[in-house]
């Protein structure tokens, strides 16, 4: 299983070293307008929980991001899968399906901290000195890559199109990205909307980033939350790849 | 040519909906043949050699390769064989060696195994100067061929290649089918879908006809082309072609001579036997 595994894994990384340029480009665009617009021009004007916002956006860019990179696998998925017709090739070969899923979630995981670390980099670039080097910080957003990652590729193998995967981009992730606690405190929502939105994974990523990122301890069931469900939709990805056959 | 089994299709079914694709194929095909499979686009080619490699799922029936039923033992089924695909899957912003390492891997060679064959299965299809080049720069040819040394880098005993030549010119086609021949000369079992005529003729041991996913017969191309004669008449009645067949050159001069129109005389081939077993051409 490892040699397959390491093999999908490689290809991947392969393909990022060979576009790294623009790839950190692209990833350094959005977290910049971002902190241009809501950090940069609110400044230390906006106090959230005593905590100037360009300091409350750091970490919840860095959830958004652990996000939105690591399910970006399923773009590259779906362009090997009809595109290029690579995914045929994994589909003929003697690897298991845990290792093709194992492979492309590691590759997510690695995009994912790539993006986090030119997050990590602007936010010092603009004044932001928060506490990143501890555990409770890289776990979240370990956990939270390796949830999107296996929805990522569970939604990669279901769709039959690239246009679908669109599509479910835009339902999924989008609302997600905005809603779940990264860009404004959740408690200052209704309490119905709360409710739906503690749901959310990118809720508990959220929480926990920012809150271990502030040097606080975070609750440590959030973390159990993401786990379940990373492992529930780890497993349900290995399911999809038998399906994808057609 | 040794008469062990290496592919055994027995009652293979696929429907797609309701729409039938194979209606119970049964094949077996020899240690070291070279087998041609043969019929028009959306005869079924296609579909039977993606459940053999997996890549399809069967509605009924069983397949073994070399002994390994593929639901079974699919991994070691797996392991048999390469493939070939239809259109080129090559990872384009890799290059020629890092396609075959990771292809490598996925067959689980070892690091020195891995180093010592993509140099031999370079060198044997002529590209060994191309290892590091990016396969995107590749022109069509050479795509093809480092597909068919990417299909033989965990030296399988069986090779699919599904319309190899396909969209590439005579020149470099022919290069390719020598290619084909060097490598069954070794002792790999080929199973080759095609629709150009002449490449079964030039290639192949024996040859299934496929028409709407039944085989129609199964022979040797010589046995094929002589049941039907070996001279053929075209010509054009009533704005149709029309083609009569002869046994002797002589027979349809004779034809010609005691009949007004225009003919054109030619040997008899591959589809002149479709034609005469199914009704209609396999172009």
């Amino acid at each position: 299983m490892i040699n397959g595994f390491f093999a999908v894994y490689l290809r991947e990384i392969l393909i990022l070293k060979r576009k790294i340029k623009r790839q950190i480009l692209s990833m350094s665009i959005s977290p910049l307008l971002y902190l241009i617009a809501f950090g940069y021009a609110m400044g230390n004007k906006v106090v959230v929980h005593g905590h100037s916002y360009i300091e409350f956006l750091i970490p919840g860019l860095v959830a958004m991001s652990s996000m939105t990179y690591s399910f970006g696998i399923s773009s590259e998925i779906n362009i090997a899968r009809f595109y290029w017709q690579i995914f045929d090739e994994f589909q003929a070969s003697p690897i298991s399906d845990v290792a093709y899923v194992l492979g492309e979630v590691a590759a997510a995981i690695t995009r994912a901290f790539l993006g986090i670390f030119i997050i990590l980099f602007l936010g010092y670039i603009f004044g932001v000195h928060l506490n990143y080097l501890n555990l409770y910080f890289f776990g979240g957003i370990l956990l939270n890559s390796f949830v999107f990652a296996s929805i990522a590729v569970a939604l990669a193998m279901l769709v039959k199109s690239h246009a679908d995967q669109a599509f479910l981009s835009s339902f999924v992730i989008t609302p997600m990205a905005f809603l779940g606690g990264t860009f404004f405190p959740v408690d200052r929502l209704p309490g119905w909307a709360q409710i739906f939105i503690k749901l959310l994974p990118i809720t508990h990523a959220a929480r926990v980033i920012r809150k271990s990122a502030f040097g606080e301890i975070p609750n440590l069931n959030s973390y159990l939350i993401l786990f379940v469900l990373g492992i529930i939709f780890f497993g349900l990805a290995i399911k999809t790849v038998a399906m994808a056959r057609d | 040519m040794d008469k062990k089994t290496v592919i055994k299709i027995k009652g293979l079914k696929k429907q797609y909906g309701s729409k039938p694709a194979l209606n119970g194929v049964n094949l077996e095909v020899f240690k070291g043949e070279l087998f041609a499979y043969l019929g028009p686009n959306g005869a079924g080619k296609s579909t039977t050699i993606r459940i053999l490699t997996g890549l399809t799922k069967k509605t009924a029936g069983d397949v073994w390769l070399d002994g390994y039923h593929i639901e079974t033992h699919p991994k070691q089924a797996k392991s048999q064989f390469g493939l070939v695909p239809q259109s080129i899957n090559l990872d384009m912003e890799l290059s020629v060696r890092e396609n075959l390492d990771i292809h490598g891997r996925l067959y689980g060679l070892g690091s020195k195994h891995r180093k010592m064959r993509i140099e031999q299965v370079l060198r044997y299809v002529d590209m060994e100067e191309e290892i590091n080049t990016l396969v995107k720069r590749l022109s069509g040819g050479m795509k093809r061929r480092i597909m068919i040394a990417r299909a033989l880098i965990h030296s399988p005993s069986i090779l699919f290649l599904d319309e190899p030549t396909v969209g590439l010119d005579a020149k470099i086609r022919r290069r390719l089918w020598a290619l084909i021949k060097k490598i069954q000369e070794q002792g790999t079992t080929i199973f080759l879908t095609t629709h150009y005529i002449e490449e079964a003729e030039f290639l192949a041991h024996r040859v299934a006809f496929l028409d709407k996913g039944s085989i129609i017969t199964i022979d040797s191309p010589e046995n094929l082309i002589q049941g039907v004669g070996n001279w053929a008449l075209d010509f054009l009645e009533d704005g149709t072609l029309k083609t009569i067949y002869f046994e002797k050159r002589k027979q349809a001069k004779e034809y010609i001579l005691t009949h007004t129109g225009s003919f054109s005389l030619r040997r008899v081939n591959l589809e002149d036997a479709f034609l005469r077993l199914t009704g209609k051409k396999m172009q």
